[in-house]
This record gives C-alpha cells, sequence and structure tokens, in this order.
C-alpha cells in the first residue's frame, strides 16, 4: 500500500516516484529498470512537482468538470440504469519520446497501405487466396467479408480512410500491434477531447515538453474524405452517419461532425432515389456525396446487407455500386480486422506491397491450419483463446484461468469448428503512472493509434488515446470495462521540427462549418422543436408548482391564504391536483401532492420526466448546441438531480429555483447564441407555441376559478412570470381587467399572449415552403386566425370579464385559440417532419 | 425440354407507400444442362430504376426502385429455358466425406476449390451441435460423401413432414430441424445445415418445378411456388443436386435460377419500403413444358 510520501528533502520528481513500485516483469514507461525516471519525463516531473499535490488535485477536478461540461461520454450497453458513463481522464499523459515513434509511425503507415491493399484484393481478384498466401477459409469462413460488396471498388480505390491499431509494449520495450480496427475506428475523437483538456490543465507542462499536435491529422483526414466525392466539381457534401445516440460513443461523433464540419446524420434522415443518396432536409432532399461511416456495415443498408437493420439506409449498397456515392470506411472493410489475420501480416506484406513488416503483432495461432491448431490445443494453458473473426459473439478466455474439465471442454468446441478460433500468447502489458490519491500508481496500459489513408499517403496521428486498466493487476484494457484514459504525447523530433505547438482551440467548429439554413435535416427541426416545447414546459410547470409551493413554506404559510385556497382551486382545475380529495384539502396533502409532481421521476409530465424528455431532444442535436449551452443542460441535470432531503418542500423549492435560473440561462443561450437559420427558428416556434398554449390553459383555468376566488390574481401574474410589469402599471393591487390586458393584449410584454403569436405568425411566414401552393399556406392561415381571434377582444370586454356572459365567452374564445394552436402544432409535424414513415421489409 | 415459366408476384398495401427499393433474383441463370432462351421481367408501376447485375454468386439480380405513390407491386417475371437430363452422378464413387471436410482447411484456393466457400456458416444457417449429431448417423467414417447425402435426404423425407403452417420465411433454421416440418425453403436449409455441421460444402438453390406431372407421376411439393433444394460439392465430379423435400435427385423438372449460400442470398424478390403498416402477398408459378402449353388440365 502506498501512503502519501513525507521525505520532502529529496529532490522534487522524486517526491511523486518515491513510492511508485511498478512491476518487475514488465516494461514501465516511467522508470528504468535501475528505477530511474527516463530522461523524457524529466520536464514533466519537475514542473509537476512544482506544481504540488494540492494544485495537481485542483486541476483533476477542474478536469472532470470540463469534461462534464463538454458532455464527453462512453455508453455502456447491456446494464441497468442509466448506461451513460463519463468520460474519465487521467491528468497524466502518457509519453512517448521522438525517436521511438518514429519506428512506431512507419510501422503503423506501412500497416494502413497493406491493410487496404488485402481488401482492394479479398474485395476483388483474391491473388492471396489462390497464390496460397492466405488460406481461402480466411475469406470464406469470415462473417465480416461481405459478399454483396465484392466487386465495388471504392472510390480512389481506398477501402481504409480512418484506421486504428492497439498497440502495447512488450517487457523488453518494443512495440506491438494487439489488434487492428478497420471499419468504423472510435477513439480519435475522444483523444482529441483528452487532448483538448490535458493541454488546457497543463499548460506550461504541455509546451515545455514540446508535444506534437494531432490538430493536423483531423485536417488531413477531412481533406481525404473530400476527396473521395465521386463528382470532382462543387463543393463536395460530406454527412457522418452515426447510430444515434444510443451508440455507444455518440459523443465523438457529435463532436467529430462538428469539428470537422460534417453534417451529423442518422440513417432515417438519408434516402436513396435514383440511385443516388440524398439528405432530407427541410428545403427538401440535398445530394451526399461521400458518407462517414460510424454505422457498422452490416447495419449499413436493409435490402442488400443485415435485413433486420433499422440503422442503414435502403439502397444504400446499390448507390455505391452506381458509383453516386463514397463510403468510408468502405463497405466490407470490417474483414481485415479479426485476430486470425495476425498469424499472416509478415508474408502478406511481403507478397502485396514486396517490404519487410516493420511493426510485428503479437503472436497468434489460427486453429484454421491443422499444425497450429494443434499447438493451440497443446498449450491452452499458457494461451488466451480469442474469436478468429469479428462478428463472432465470443469473450476472449484465458486458459490459465480455466479448470482442466473446461480446458477439455474448450478443446472439444475448438475442434468442432477450427476455423472460429485462434490462440494468443498472454501479453505482458507495460506500465505508467496514474494520479492515485496524491501518488503515482502503475497501471498497465494499452495506446490506440490512428492512421489517416488519403489518396496522398498515410498520415499518422502523433498520439492516440492511450487507456490504463482499472487496477494494477488487471490485463484487461477496454472501455467497455472501465478504466481511465490518457492523453498521449508524442515528443517534438529535434530532427524533424515542426511550428511550434499551440493549443488546440476548443469548440471551433463554428468557424468552420458553413452556415447554410437548408442543411438542418429534419428530424433535427423535430427534435429542436421538441426541445424548445420540454423547456417551456418544464418551466411554466415550475412556475406554477413554485407559485403553490412558496406559500407553503416557511414564514408564508398560514392555513387560511387565501391565495392559498384560490391556487389549490386553480390546480385541480387544471388537473394538476386530483379531484379525489373533496373541496378542501389539508395543507399537508397538498404539500405531498405537490412535491411528488417535482421528484417523481417515472410518472408522466412531472418535473423530473420532462427534465429526462428535454435532455433526450437535447443530446439527439448536441452537435447543434454551443458548448456554453450544453454546459447549462449538464448544469440543469446536475442540480435538478436533488433527491428530497429531509424536508422535501425545502428541496423541492430549491430545485425548483434551480432550474428555473437555468431554463432562463439556457433561454439566453438560445437567444444570443444561435444562428438564426431553421434550427433557431423551430426551437423557438417549439417554445413560444407551448408557452402561448400554456398561458391560454392558465388563463382559461384562472376565470373559472376568478369568480369565487378573488385571490388568484396575484398568482397568475407571479405564474405568468409579469408581477413586475403588473407593479409598473400602478394600481392599488390586482385587478382582473388589467390582469387580463396585461397577460393576453400587451404586445410589449414578452410573456403575454399577443407577442407570442406574434413571434409565431413572424416564424412561420419564415418556414421554408415545401410545398408552396399548399403547404406552408396553411401554417400562415392557421396563426392568422388565432390572431384574428385575440385581437376581437375588447379591453373594455376585459374589464367586465369576472361576470357572465362575459366570462364564458372570453374562455371560450381563448379555447378556440388554443385549438388552433395545436393545430398547428400537428401541422408542422406533418409537413416538416417525416417521422410517420417506417420502414417494412 | 423446353419450359415457360411465369412467376408473378403481386403485394396489396395497407397503406400508400411513398418509395420502395427492391432486390429481386429472378432470371433462371444458364449454365450446363440449362439455357435460359428468352426473359422478361414485367414491373406495375413502372419503376423510377430497374438495373441489372451478376451478383457474388454468379446469379443475375436486379435492382429496382418505385418512386410514386402506389398501393399494390405486381412483379411478373416470364422465362423460356430449356432444361437436359442431368448425367447420374456415381455415389458410391465419390470421395470419403472426411477428405472432403478436411480440403475447407487447404492453404491454397485451387481452380475448382470453390466450392469448399459453401462448408462454413452463413446468415441464416449457422453451427449447432444438433445438426451435427442428426448428420452424422448418415455418415458412418469412410463414408463416400453423395452416398451420405443420399442418406441424409431420404431420411429427411421420411422424418419431416412439409407444413406450410409449420413455419415461416424467418423461421430459424434450428426451429424447423426441432419442429421436424416445414416447406422447401426450411428442407433445404436443414440438410445444408446438417452438411455444413460436418464440414461438407453445400449450396442453397432458388427454383421452379414443373407444374403438372407427367402422365403417371404424383405433382410435386412445391409446384406451385418457387422452389428451393440442395447442391453439395463433391470435388472432382462438381456439384450434384438434391430435392429433400421431394426425396429425389432434381433432373429434368426442376429449373434454376440461382444459388447461393443459404435463402438470403437468392430470395425472388425482397424489398425495403417507406411507408407505414403492412402488406399482403400473393405469389404464383406456372412451368409448363412447351409442347403441352396449351391448357393445364
Amino acid at each position: 500500500m502506498s501512503t502519501i510520501p513525507t521525505h520532502s528533502a529529496a529532490p522534487g520528481f522524486q517526491r511523486l516516484t518515491a513510492h511508485y513500485q511498478p512491476p518487475d516483469d514488465s516494461h514501465d514507461e516511467l522508470l528504468t529498470p535501475g528505477r530511474e525516471p527516463r530522461t523524457h519525463w524529466r520536464p514533466l516531473l519537475d514542473s509537476l512537482a512544482n506544481l504540488g499535490p494540492g494544485e495537481i488535485r485542483r486541476r483533476e477536478e477542474s478536469a472532470v468538470r470540463i469534461l462534464r461540461e463538454h458532455g464527453a461520454t462512453y455508453h455502456v450497453h447491456g446494464e441497468d440504469g442509466d448506461p451513460v458513463r463519463p468520460w474519465e481522464l487521467d491528468l497524466l499523459p502518457l509519453l512517448v519520446p521522438a525517436a521511438e515513434w518514429r519506428v512506431v509511425e512507419q510501422g503503423l503507415a506501412q500497416r494502413a497501405r497493406l491493410l487496404n491493399a488485402l481488401l482492394e484484393d479479398i474485395y476483388g481478384p483474391q491473388r492471396t487466396l489462390r497464390e496460397g498466401v492466405l488460406p481461402p477459409a480466411m475469406v470464406h469462413a469470415n462473417p465480416a467479408f461481405l459478399r454483396s460488396c465484392h466487386g465495388l471498388r471504392p472510390s480512389k480505390g481506398l477501402h481504409l480512410v480512418r484506421y486504428a491499431v492497439d498497440l502495447a509494449r512488450s517487457p523488453d520495450g518494443q512495440w506491438w500491434a494487439l489488434s487492428d480496427r478497420s471499419q468504423a475506428p472510435s477513439g480519435a475523437g475522444y483523444s482529441l477531447e483528452n487532448r483538448v483538456v490535458a493541454s488546457q490543465l497543463l499548460p506550461n507542462e504541455f509546451y515545455l515538453s514540446q508535444v506534437r499536435q494531432v490538430a493536423p491529422f483531423f485536417d488531413a483526414e477531412r481533406q481525404a474524405l473530400r476527396r473521395l466525392a465521386p463528382r470532382p466539381e462543387g463543393e463536395p457534401h460530406v454527412v457522418m452517419l452515426t447510430p444515434g445516440p444510443r451508440s455507444e460513443t455518440y459523443f465523438e461523433h457529435a463532436f467529430l461532425a462538428g469539428h470537422q464540419g460534417f453534417t451529423l446524420v442518422e440513417g432515417e434522415d438519408l434516402t436513396v432515389r435514383d440511385e443516388r443518396v440524398f439528405l432530407k432536409t427541410l428545403e427538401g432532399l440535398r445530394p451526399v456525396d461521400v458518407i462517414v461511416r460510424r454505422v457498422d456495415e452490416h447495419y449499413c443498408d436493409p435490402l442488400e446487407l443485415d435485413a433486420t437493420s433499422c440503422l442503414g439506409v435502403p439502397g444504400l449498397v446499390h448507390a455505391v455500386r452506381a458509383r453516386t456515392v463514397a463510403v468510408a470506411n468502405a463497405l466490407g472493410s470490417g474483414a481485415v480486422e479479426g485476430a486470425s489475420l495476425l498469424a499472416f501480416f509478415p508474408s502478406l506484406c511481403r507478397f502485396l506491397l514486396g517490404e519487410q513488416l516493420l511493426l510485428p503483432s503479437i503472436a497468434t495461432w489460427w486453429c484454421g491450419q491443422a499444425r497450429e491448431m494443434s499447438y493451440v490445443l497443446e498449450n491452452l494453458e499458457s494461451l488466451v483463446i480469442k474469436p478468429a473473426f469479428p462478428g463472432l459473439k465470443r469473450q476472449p478466455v484465458a486458459g490459465s484461468r480455466l479448470s482442466a474439465a473446461d480446458r477439455d471442454k474448450l478443446r472439444a468446441r475448438i475442434q468442432d469448428n477450427p476455423s472460429e478460433f485462434v490462440g494468443q500468447e498472454q501479453v505482458r502489458l507495460s506500465t505508467t503512472p496514474v494520479w492515485e490519491q496524491g501518488v503515482f500508481a502503475p497501471r498497465p496500459l494499452v495506446l490506440r493509434a490512428f492512421v489517416v489513408l488519403g489518396d496522398a499517403g498515410a498520415t499518422v496521428m502523433p498520439g492516440g488515446l492511450t487507456r490504463v486498466a482499472p487496477s494494477r493487476d488487471d490485463a484487461l484494457v477496454s472501455s467497455r470495462t472501465g478504466g481511465a484514459s490518457k492523453d498521449t504525447w508524442v515528443l517534438a523530433d529535434p530532427e524533424h521540427p515542426e511550428p511550434p505547438a499551440s493549443l488546440p482551440r476548443a469548440r471551433r467548429r463554428s468557424a468552420r462549418v458553413p452556415l447554410q439554413a437548408g442543411e438542418v435535416a429534419s428530424r433535427v427541426a423535430d427534435n429542436l422543436f421538441w426541445m424548445g416545447r420540454y423547456a417551456e414546459r418544464i418551466e411554466d410547470g415550475g412556475r406554477l408548482l413554485r407559485c403553490a409551493l412558496q406559500r407553503l413554506a416557511g414564514e408564508n404559510f398560514q392555513t387560511d391564504n387565501p391565495e392559498l385556497s384560490g391556487l389549490t382551486a386553480l390546480l385541480r382545475h387544471l388537473g394538476v391536483l386530483s379531484e379525489r380529495s373533496g373541496a378542501r384539502v389539508g395543507a399537508g396533502e397538498l404539500e405531498r401532492e405537490l412535491v411528488h409532481l417535482v421528484f417523481r421521476a417515472n410518472t408522466l409530465g412531472t418535473i423530473q420526466e420532462l427534465r429526462y424528455r428535454l435532455r433526450q431532444t437535447a443530446f439527439v442535436v448536441r452537435d447543434r448546441l454551443s458548448a456554453d449551452t450544453w454546459r447549462v443542460l449538464e448544469r440543469l441535470d446536475t442540480e435538478a438531480g436533488i433527491q428530497p432531503g429531509r424536508i422535501p418542500l425545502e428541496s423541492a423549492l430549491a430545485l425548483l429555483n434551480a432550474l428555473i435560473i437555468n431554463l432562463s440561462a439556457l433561454n439566453g443561450m438560445e437567444m444570443e447564441n444561435m444562428v438564426r437559420g431553421h434550427g433557431w427558428l423551430f426551437l423557438d416556434l417549439g417554445r413560444r407555441l407551448e408557452r402561448a398554449m400554456n398561458l391560454i390553459t392558465l388563463m382559461a383555468a384562472g376565470l373559472a376559478v376568478e369568480s369565487s376566488q378573488r385571490s388568484i390574481l396575484q398568482p397568475l401574474l407571479e405564474i405568468a412570470d409579469s408581477t413586475i410589469s403588473y407593479r409598473r402599471l400602478q394600481y392599488a393591487r390586482a385587478f382582473l381587467g388589467p390582469v387580463l390586458e396585461l397577460l393576453l393584449l400587451t404586445a410589449r410584454n414578452p410573456r403575454s399572449l399577443i407577442f407570442q403569436l406574434n413571434g409565431i405568425a413572424e416564424h412561420v411566414d419564415r418556414l421554408p415552403g415545401v410545398a408552396p401552393e399548399e403547404g406552408a399556406s396553411d401554417s400562415a392561415e392557421v396563426v392568422r386566425a388565432a390572431l384574428a381571434g385575440l385581437n376581437e377582444i375588447a379591453v373594455d370586454d376585459l374589464w367586465k370579464a369576472s361576470r357572465n356572459p362575459w366570462r364564458d365567452r372570453l374562455i371560450e374564445r381563448l379555447n378556440e385559440i388554443g385549438e388552433r394552436l395545436a393545430g398547428l402544432s400537428q401541422h408542422v409535424t406533418r409537413q416538416y417532419f417525416s417521422h410517420a414513415e417506417t420502414r417494412v421489409t | 425440354m423446353i419450359y415457360q415459366v411465369v412467376h408473378s408476384t403481386r403485394y396489396d398495401y395497407l397503406a400508400e407507400v411513398a418509395v420502395s427499393h427492391h432486390l429481386a433474383h429472378l432470371r433462371p441463370r444458364s449454365m450446363p444442362g440449362q439455357r435460359t432462351l428468352d426473359h422478361a421481367l414485367e414491373i406495375d408501376p413502372a419503376p423510377a430504376v430497374l438495373k441489372h447485375w451478376t451478383d457474388y454468386h454468379g446469379n443475375e439480380a436486379t435492382f429496382f426502385t418505385l418512386e410514386e405513390n402506389h398501393a399494390s407491386l405486381v412483379v411478373v417475371s416470364r422465362a423460356r429455358v430449356e432444361v437436359q437430363p442431368k448425367p447420374r452422378s456415381q455415389a458410391e464413387s465419390s470421395p470419403p466425406w472426411e477428405q472432403v471436410a478436411a480440403l475447407r482447411f487447404v492453404p491454397r484456393l485451387a481452380d475448382d476449390g470453390e466450392g469448399m466457400e459453401f462448408a462454413f456458416p452463413s446468415p441464416l444457417i449457422g453451427h449447432h451441435r444438433e445438426f451435427g449429431r442428426y448428420a452424422r448417423r448418415s455418415f458412418p467414417p469412410g463414408c463416400p460423401l453423395l452416398e451420405g447425402a443420399l442418406d441424409l435426404m431420404r431420411r429427411m423425407a421420411a422424418e419431416f413432414e412439409f407444413d406450410q403452417a409449420a413455419t415461416s420465411v424467418a423461421t430459424p433454421v434450428l426451429e424447423a430441424l426441432r419442429k421436424r416440418r416445414g416447406v422447401c425453403q426450411d428442407f433445404a436449409q436443414v440438410m445444408i445445415a446438417c452438411l455444413r455441421s460436418l464440414g461438407l460444402p453445400a449450396r442453397y438453390v432458388s427454383g421452379y418445378l414443373e407444374t403438372l406431372p407427367p402422365p403417371g407421376q404424383p405433382k410435386l411439393q412445391g409446384a406451385d411456388a418457387s422452389h428451393a433444394w440442395v447442391s453439395v460439392f463433391s470435388p472432382g465430379q462438381g456439384w450434384v443436386d438434391f430435392d429433400p423435400t421431394n426425396n429425389l435427385l432434381p433432373g429434368e423438372r426442376h429449373i434454376t435460377i440461382g444459388w447461393g449460400r443459404d435463402f438470403s442470398d437468392v430470395s425472388p424478390i425482397r424489398g425495403v419500403l417507406l411507408g407505414s403498416g403492412d402488406h399482403e402477398l400473393e405469389v404464383s408459378v406456372d412451368v409448363v413444358p412447351e409442347a403441352s402449353t396449351g391448357s393445364p388440365a
């Protein structure tokens, strides 16, 4: 067990490393076998020692906060409860010296070229099979070899654009390839996020260590992707196809799409017509030239690939066949990421490239070969048994961890289907320090490195995603099983200097994304519309509940408070409170019901439930939201996540207050930070529609209650957030006439009904015209009718509204306007959000 | 013998469909012993896109798209096909099955080695020990491949029942084995699964049967719709067809459309449509020898 070191007389870095005890039988990144820090760590160690443990801890906390505000998450499936896990970053980077990286870099580039050449061969002439370089079963038994993609030569002959390799360092200090990721490698976006955070929190250390930049890699990738466009002329339209917010790595999809300036789309946003792929936008169909694929290839086309898929685009394979669209990585490229292939790399490299393999792979025996199978069967104890091909649903098993009986069972399984298994040597991973309670602790690590292949050649990211095992002795390193990640600092090469490192600018997407209104996918507009509606619904509901709860709390509480009985009647009229408790409700029961409406998560319409819906819709459109907007949404979640404490009433009020402030901040972000394109239009339309409809319901209920409960007026003003505006009118107290006038007809009051309707009318006129001869004018017609209805209300009549027939007439008129607005919502949904379409195979 | 084939498929959608994409394998392929003299596809409503190509297995595939609102789709495939009697393979002179199974792991793809590709699992036909258990009784050690396959087919014919209600297109092949019943697709895929579980190469053949039997012969199962059977690869001898549904070796009365690893490679028509709701399906197949095109009695 390590303790906090105390001997402060030692040089600075020794305080950090004194209790660092890596295992003897593996390579340690920090210490030499003689337990001296390696020279390339010195600048970092010295600097960290100067910071001191307290400052380091403070920066660690900042890292957690920044990642949370960026919304950096990794989703884990198959677990109960909330599957979203915050992305974990250990601030201490992995350092790789320049000379060492030079070797790795060449090996990585070669591997990318090699696998591309192999894909070109197996999806083409298959010379490797005919000439005995690769046993035919390596292709024929491989479920990831997609026959429908055979012969579809990808644009520029590039099957791989982004390629990744998991690297490990053996006890002798050599880097080895553990496995390849060729179909839709993830992690590059997380590594960029790690770089943004780590370089921000360790700016001096980053500068002093002379770290190479990763940003050029993403530029190179962006260029390579754009150059895939089959049409040479014009600006290529590149989209990134994601499985959606439920995908494990959705954070990365949204982050990179934003960073690289590509539209983030889901399968249902795309459609194939006339053998071309189109994006469904608010303004109609827009041709797509390049699809950056983050959906597994099997799921990309229910017509020609997996028929059960709902994530893909029917007809996509045919569009590729017709050469109207490029897909990267190409459909079928997953065929070369199986463990079995590792056994054949050296001979493939000689055959396909005429070169010696530079980066060795971990020793692998494929059981589809008789000699190799008998080796595996005889040495099961010392090997890890893995599925030979991608897509075989089997977990790796270490033979040493099995009982003799289980080993025999495994042997029988291997003999039944030998081609589906490989044996691999057990890896002794190198270790690197992580921060653990103020000191360094050793952890095994795996480095995922990234390569971009373009028509100009391979570009290797100088860096990558380092992941460490959750504990010192864990041999399994994976984002699924937990464990932190690290930034990877490849140190500048004095022989090949590059311009001095600058800090990557966080979130610089806005500078790059072409701001075209037509780019809004219908699904995105739909979600923005509902995001606006939910945010407003929470705010309005929150104000209503807060208004009542405040009168139950502390010194405001009086059992005979006439406002309280008015509010109770109002809440009952609105259907918020149940009718069952008779005309008079005890304060205790009222409190219980209201608190319940705040906290209960799984009941329709409670604050918590709406908050969850807001989060869902926001998540889907997060690439449209600024970092600050996302920060507000995150805070909304943290602060509204309060559980009822000892005094539920107090915590309910605290929650509602926080909620309303954060929603106002959100509203402000939308108003101040969002480009007034169609996205904003739908967001604000949703908000105004919701506010108008809620106001109508509130006022109609208020009118119905008012005749018996005069004291309802003050609460109405409060709920409609117009208390101050009313006070400025200088009436002695709340009178029905002026209250109604202020809330319904005063065009200068941003909370009034007429203000909302004017806003809606303006928005509707700017809606994209899908079918101008009928569609758009319908919406405008509905709004005009609603406005006309409102304008017909005479101010004089408002003063008489506490009496009939004026009261009933006003209620009726308000309800008519409400129905029109509900109709408008449906109309907009039908016209712009083509969600009603489902697929049938 | 020259046949006239009319294969018509009609979909009635319960709600209008805006866009639909389809993939068809309907043109009988030409091959030794079979020649397609004419073929035409009639599609109503007329597709906006219609493209043909040769797929990985050498079958002709067709892609078509309907881009206007439609409530129904009719696809009629008309073909004139000449079929010659197949030479009988000598089952007893086929290689021992173990030798054949071992060929799936050869280090080099031989000129006639492509058949071994069909010894491995495919999207609809995976591994399961139950297939191996069922198959093994037909393949004692050293048994010639084709004799074993014949015995397997005979056992299936005796133990399985043709039953259109028992399964659907989506029924997993293992369930068909356990129920011991199904339609021609199930018979074919169960037999393939059994053979592959021993490492033996077998492919799925999609095709037609002559509708009415020649005088004095029984009408065959599967004659009123498209049919499916099995082809086994015997190194040195080539592909040999087996029809487990009818317990016979296909001859002049079977017309091949194409083949693949399983149904998913060669389903006659599959489609994905954007719209809502369900559809009703009506399929009819007529296969008439040209000499007697007059009137099927």
